[in-house]
């Protein structure tokens, strides 16, 4: 237990801080569009370190998590748009988003508390798809979700007076709509990073990770494998809930297609990818996941325009082979991730001993 | 301290275990040995709640066990070594025994029980920062074996814990039961090897296709020209 940072780490964190407060200014000078991929990337560190709970700590294979994104988003939505004339307040709508997000991670933990790996991954996939094809469909008999023509006008978060759509301006200080939501993103990351490191070193953590190593031991060992199981779901849904309301509100329109299985999966790679279970490793590979293809949208067109003279390949199809490929590389050579823990890496090491 | 009464349990419709009745006093060694398949490590997974119990009941100090969850055993002072071992593979041996006493909150207890673990297998003092999974076979049943002295339990279920070791890692397991036994621990031993279950067991029951066929002591068992005939290869 580290009772008090060394000075090495406290000047890591200052280093951290200070790229914190200089990445919304510094991204503003490509556009406003990479700020809005930077808000974009933090929401995605979000949901990555909600299923990480889920996936890398309790080791629970969830390939609809996208789902309780959804929800949290259609919560904030339907409580803060004119579709039912309710514009209640962010500090309300989140708390009841996240709640409703874990009522249906319990929903979708309980049927499956005994299955395991692939026959999890298959339920939970089409637990995923289930809501999405409601959300899809609830626009009759009674109109709740507008169906696929999604639902537009929601309010963006206010905070007091201040609304986080549009510029606001301080004497010399100017803040466009975009970083005023990178500032209230990253306040909501650092506090959700804390959870989950505290988290990690718990008591219920140390269960999670006894589940994840062997359930029957787990049992013997006095664990309640029941409870501990669905409170991962349930909380690992929570944290996806909260982003999706958030998303819900920067975005200003959702609809279901938003919420597809592809997401899902995409959030999946960046827990793997970075690192199941090690929580920087976890925010890599969310930040890398989320802005590389951003990047390779804007790579691709000048550099075939430079080679061939003229677009060849559509960027996007292109986006999607570059980010293939790149995974298969990284798992034929970086199998624990790109940022493993030590005791992962450990692990592999001494296996290949 | 332990009483079976016609227990029964079935898998999928099988009936595994049919009426079986056995009685473990406290700091009594009792070997529950058969065949493979005979129905040994049902019952025992019955005791300790992983599979429910069809019929019948299975007491602790005079307490039903088949209404406890699973998790409650351990509390109650019963800790299972699981067959297959079960250790935690990516967690270090250290981690590993630490994890036993996950119930228990008296830090100095945990402490000195931890001390007692590693006089009966130094071993796993020297090994406590390794990966339990990086562990001979030998290595990690006595990991199991000393993760479930972790809980401190009264009574300790042994399952298999034979299975799949080099004989001389067979040989070692034993002696450390035989000295736990001595030390006034209550074991119930279930064992396909049956010359060493009964050599280590004060009494013994044997199960033949699902049934408890006899018991006794189990030095009178060992002279039992049937049991010899049936279990030790004679």
């Amino acid at each position: 237990m580290k009772t008090w940072l060394s000075p090495r780490s406290t000047a890591g964190l200052i280093m951290i801080a200070g790229a914190l407060l200089a990445l919304p200014f510094l991204a503003a000078s490509g556009g406003q569009a990479w700020v809005r991929i930077l808000d974009f990337a933090i929401l995605y560190v979000f949901l990555a370190l909600g299923l990480n709970i889920v996936v890398g700590f309790a080791g629970l294979l969830d390939l609809g998590y996208i789902a309780f994104y959804g929800v949290g988003a259609y919560v904030y939505a339907l409580l803060a748009s004119p579709h039912f004339g309710l514009h209640w307040p962010i500090w309300a709508i989140l708390p009841i988003g996240a709640f409703v997000a874990c009522l249906f991670g319990m929903l979708l933990g309980a049927p499956t508390l005994k299955l395991r790996g692939d026959y999890l991954a298959i339920v939970t996939l089409g637990f995923g798809e289930i809501i999405r094809i409601f959300l899809n469909n609830l626009d009759a008999p009674v109109n709740i979700t507008n169906g696929a023509l999604g639902l537009n006008l929601i309010d963006p978060v206010r905070l007091g007076s201040l609304s986080l759509a549009g510029t606001s301006e301080w004497g010399a200080l100017s803040l466009s709509g975009p970083q005023k939501y990178y500032f209230l993103l990253v306040t909501l990351a650092i506090v959700v990073v804390v959870i989950n490191l505290r988290l990690q070193h718990s008591r219920i953590g140390r269960a999670w990770q006894a589940i994840r190593e062997d359930e029957v031991a787990a049992k013997a060992i006095g664990i309640n494998t029941r409870n501990i199981k669905l409170l991962a779901f349930a909380m690992g849904a929570s944290f996806g809930g909260i982003a999706g309301g958030i998303f819900a509100a920067m975005q200003g329109f959702i609809s279901p297609e938003s919420f597809s299985l592809t997401e899902s999966v995409m959030i999946l790679a960046m827990v793997v990818l970075g690192g199941m279970g090690h929580i920087p490793g976890v925010i890599f590979g969310a930040l890398l996941l989320a802005v590389l293809p951003e990047v390779l949208r804007y790579a691709v067109v000048p550099a075939q325009k430079a080679l061939f003279g003229s677009v060849l390949i559509d960027p996007e199809s292109l986006r999607m082979l570059v980010f293939g490929l790149a995974l298969v590389l990284v798992m034929r050579f970086r199998p624990a991730g790109l940022w493993p823990s030590p005791e992962r890496k450990r692990e592999l090491a001494e296996v290949s001993e | 301290m332990l009483e079976l009464r016609a227990l029964d349990v079935t898998y999928g419709g099988i009936r595994a275990v049919r009426g079986a009745s056995l009685a473990v006093e406290a700091r009594e060694t009792v070997a529950l040995v058969g065949a493979n398949g005979a129905g040994k490590s049902s019952t025992l997974r019955a005791i300790a709640r992983l599979h429910d119990a069809a019929g019948g009941d299975a007491l602790f100090e005079g307490r039903s066990l088949l209404r406890l969850p699973p998790h409650a055993l351990v509390r109650a002072g019963i800790a299972l070594v699981p067959e297959g071992r079960g250790v935690f593979p990516r967690l270090t041996v250290a981690e590993n025994l630490a994890m036993g006493a996950y119930w228990r909150s008296n830090k100095p207890a945990v402490a000195a029980d931890l001390d007692e673990v590693h006089t009966h297998f130094p071993r796993l003092a020297e090994r406590a920062g390794q990966l339990a999974g990086t562990l001979s076979g030998g290595e990690q049943q006595m990991l199991a074996i000393g993760r479930a002295m972790m809980s401190r339990p009264r009574l300790l279920l042994l399952d298999e814990p034979s299975m799949g070791l080099a004989p001389l890692m067979v040989q070692k397991i034993f002696e450390v039961i035989a000295a736990l036994g001595r030390e006034g621990m209550t074991i119930l031993l279930v064992e396909q090897n049956a010359r060493l279950a009964l050599e280590v067991s004060q009494r013994a029951y044997v199960m033949e296709s699902g049934e408890i066929t006899h018991g006794g002591r189990s030095s009178d068992l060992l002279a039992d020209p049937r049991v010899r005939a049936a279990y030790l290869g004679e």
